[in-house]
């Protein structure tokens, strides 16, 4: 899959730099509704406590990013990759972040094939019935937010009809997060992990149904594939991605002046339904409420408060090295100010958990210098009594960084 | 030719609203004396002409140091079929870079009690983010045009007052009933008598001056068929709104605009906010 991604990437850049080529001259007819953007940025942070590669600096990169879009009659393409100097690892790294064919077949169904982004849900930073990858490597170590967002290999079919709209996705083999593998987050899973990787064997399957009611959105959701973070291991010790079927509904609407979200979803761990099994992670339920609003001038905040209940915790709290209280609270509020005609913002995002005990802060500021430039400066702050909780693990990766890009 | 190239547009633009005060003669002969009616009339005539309108907008935005800044969209309007005012808008933005293929989703309620409903759909993160309304007194895309001004401020949170009538135009003096939820003591509207459009609005704060003027700088009149026959739409297609207490000067042309081109209201769901039809991505 790399080698296939490094080619992937190399094509993209080829067309990139064919289309720039010809700006200017009388583009052939069929390139015509092709577009292309992208954008350089140069990257560094500086954390006060080394990582995993023995470097105070991190992030440290260089990126490139071409997007190539094409609108035809009856069909959209997208092509759109990343290739970046890494400071940290000392390598040069791709990513092919999209490349998907999107098409309305008949009046009630589109259909998208292909490397995509995928999101559903009305969590702020926070995912419960969303399934698809995440890449929390990338949001903890600074680099720009769309990061968070893995691509899925997969096929979307969304079907329209005035009951309600149905999405189905389907990806035939199991991506998983890109979770803290270790290369720039401590600890992080060193070890390889046994990853289901079969074609269409080890697969998932995501379903949402949902419609509106008066002025509030409402959907149920259905998923059937593995956890998406090793959350098991195999009796010699191999970190494994269980089982996992996911059944949730989301409700989100206007509420007095802000608008409210509610979310639940129940995590079946398929191969310990029971919760006796110390190897595999117990069943839990996911529960979410959120309120945000303005807040007078260019300002909104909203705040959320977020459960995980593990299911069967007597079971799991007899096992030697249970950690994890039944119930895990997590407090969100983030805030974002508006300034100089929205060429300045000022952000704010944190996580607190009063079970825990431990905190996840993220200020960021963000100034465009012109419609091209764009100046950021942020950080990501880990604070928490104890190593074994979720952000309190992660304080020696506390970091602060800025960035520079430029869009074309 | 300086002289020429002045007037030659003056002229036309007399010839337009000569041509725009025919099918609505009667009310020439008469001065409207109700400041209600010419709200009312005003509104209709910028924010609800014909079923439907589709329009590309370029913005340029200059601020006190001369430094620009520019915005395109392609927008996507429907009256809801009702007729009660609420309306439908889809806007598609294409640049700058950091905006570029976002959308953004508007189901307005004429009603006061009655928030909008609003989405803003991200592509790179394949969010649809729900929009808290609240404040509609805020920078439109980073603009000297608030959301109000694009998408109407509603007529029935104001009292209006008949201050001039003159050869051309109608002055409403327009005073907020909640003066609390808003920056300005009360603006002053210029309507034009025979388009019935807005070509001035004047904001004052509560030491009596000027903090914001929007002008309209053209008007053209857009031909379209409504009910099978042909009707001349006047348009404001370039305005200027400027920030006194800021110094910023934002330009707004409209160009390619569309009237009654028979759009579903199924354009205005999550489907089309995701994945917006292709003539709102040109």
């Amino acid at each position: 899959m790399k080698g296939f991604c490094s080619i992937a990437g190399l094509i993209l850049l080829f067309l990139c730099l064919a289309v720039t080529a010809r700006a200017g001259q009388a583009l052939p007819a069929w390139l015509d509704p092709v577009e292309f953007h992208g954008y350089a940025e140069a990257r560094a942070g500086w954390r006060p406590e080394k990582g995993p590669e023995e470097t105070g600096w991190s992030p440290l990169e260089a990126r490139f990013q071409g997007d190539l879009s094409a609108m035809y009659d009856g069909f959209e393409l997208k092509l759109k990759g990343d290739i970046w100097a890494d400071g940290v690892t000392e390598t040069v790294e791709d990513d092919l972040r999209e490349a998907w064919v999107f098409t309305r077949v008949g009046e009630h169904t589109d259909l998208t094939v292909g490397r995509q982004i995928l999101t559903w849900g009305t969590g702020d930073l926070v995912f419960l019935n969303d399934l698809f990858p995440k890449d929390w490597q990338a949001f903890f170590i600074g680099r720009d937010c769309d990061y968070l967002k893995a691509p899925s290999d997969a096929a979307k079919v969304s079907i329209f009809t005035p009951l309600a709209g149905v999405d189905l996705v389907y990806t035939p083999r199991f991506d998983p997060d890109r979770y803290t593998d270790g290369t720039y987050i401590s600890p992080g899973n060193t070890s390889s992990a046994d990853t289901p990787d079969g074609w269409f064997r080890d697969d998932e399957i995501a379903l949402r149904l949902n419609r509106r009611v008066g002025t509030w959105e409402v959907a149920a959701y259905g998923y059937k594939g593995f956890w998406k973070q090793p959350s098991g291991t195999t009796p010699e010790g191999v970190d494994r991605f269980p089982a996992l079927e996911v059944y949730g509904a989301s409700a989100r609407g206007q509420f007095g002046p802000g608008i409210a979200n509610l979310e639940v979803a129940w995590y079946r761990s398929m191969e310990d339904r029971s919760g006796t099994d110390p190897l595999v992670n117990n069943s839990e339920r996911r529960y979410l409420l959120g309120y945000a609003r303005d807040m007078g001038r260019e300002l909104t905040i909203s705040l959320q408060y977020y459960v995980e209940e593990i299911l069967d915790h007597g079971a799991y709290a007899n096992a030697p090295g249970a950690t994890r209280d039944r119930f895990r609270q997590v407090l969100t509020c983030s805030m974002e100010q508006q300034l100089f005609n929205q060429t300045l913002s000022l952000g704010f995002s944190g996580y607190w958990s009063p079970t825990d005990e431990d905190a996840y802060l993220r200020p960021l500021a963000v100034y465009k210098v012109s419609d091209r430039v764009q100046v950021t400066t942020g950080a990501n702050v880990f604070l928490g009594r104890s190593n074994t909780t979720f952000f309190g693990q992660l304080e020696d990766n506390t970091n602060i960084y800025t960035s520079i890009r430029f869009a074309y | 030719m300086n002289t020429h190239s002045k007037t030659i547009p003056a002229v036309f633009l007399a010839l337009w609203i000569l041509i725009l005060t025919i099918p609505c003669g009667p009310a020439l002969a008469d001065d409207l004396t109700d400041a209600d009616e010419i709200v009312r009339r005003a509104n209709h005539a910028a924010l609800y002409p014909g079923d439907d309108t589709s329009a590309s907008v370029r913005m340029v935005i200059t601020d006190k140091l001369g430094r620009t800044r520019k915005r395109a969209f392609n927008t996507l309007r429907k009256n809801h079929p009702a007729e009660n005012g609420d309306q439908f808008y889809l806007i598609c933005f294409k640049s700058p870079a950091d905006v570029r293929k976002m959308t953004f989703l508007v189901h307005k309620h004429d009603s006061p009690a009655k928030d909008d409903d609003r989405w803003l759909y991200l592509p790179n993160l394949d969010l649809v983010k729900r929009i808290a309304a609240g404040d509609k007194r805020t920078s439109f895309a980073g603009s000297d045009f608030l959301y109000e001004d694009i998408s109407g401020r509603n007529i029935h949170e104001d009292r209006h007052v008949l201050k001039e009538i003159t050869d051309r135009y109608y002055v409403i003096d327009n005073i907020p009933l909640r003066p609390e939820s808003v920056a300005f003591s009360h603006y002053t509207a210029t309507i034009d008598k025979a388009s019935f459009l807005p070509v001035k609005q004047a904001f004052f704060d509560k030491t009596g001056a000027v903090t914001r003027i929007i002008e309209a700088t053209r008007v053209e009149s857009v031909s379209a068929l409504e009910n099978g026959q042909e009707r001349h739409y006047p348009v404001i297609t370039c305005s200027v709104a400027t920030n006194i207490a800021s110094g910023s000067v934002t330009e707004m042309r409209v160009s390619n605009v569309r009237f009654n081109t028979g759009v579903s209201d199924t354009l205005f769901t999550e489907r089309y906010l995701r994945r917006p039809p292709r003539r709102l991505l040109r």
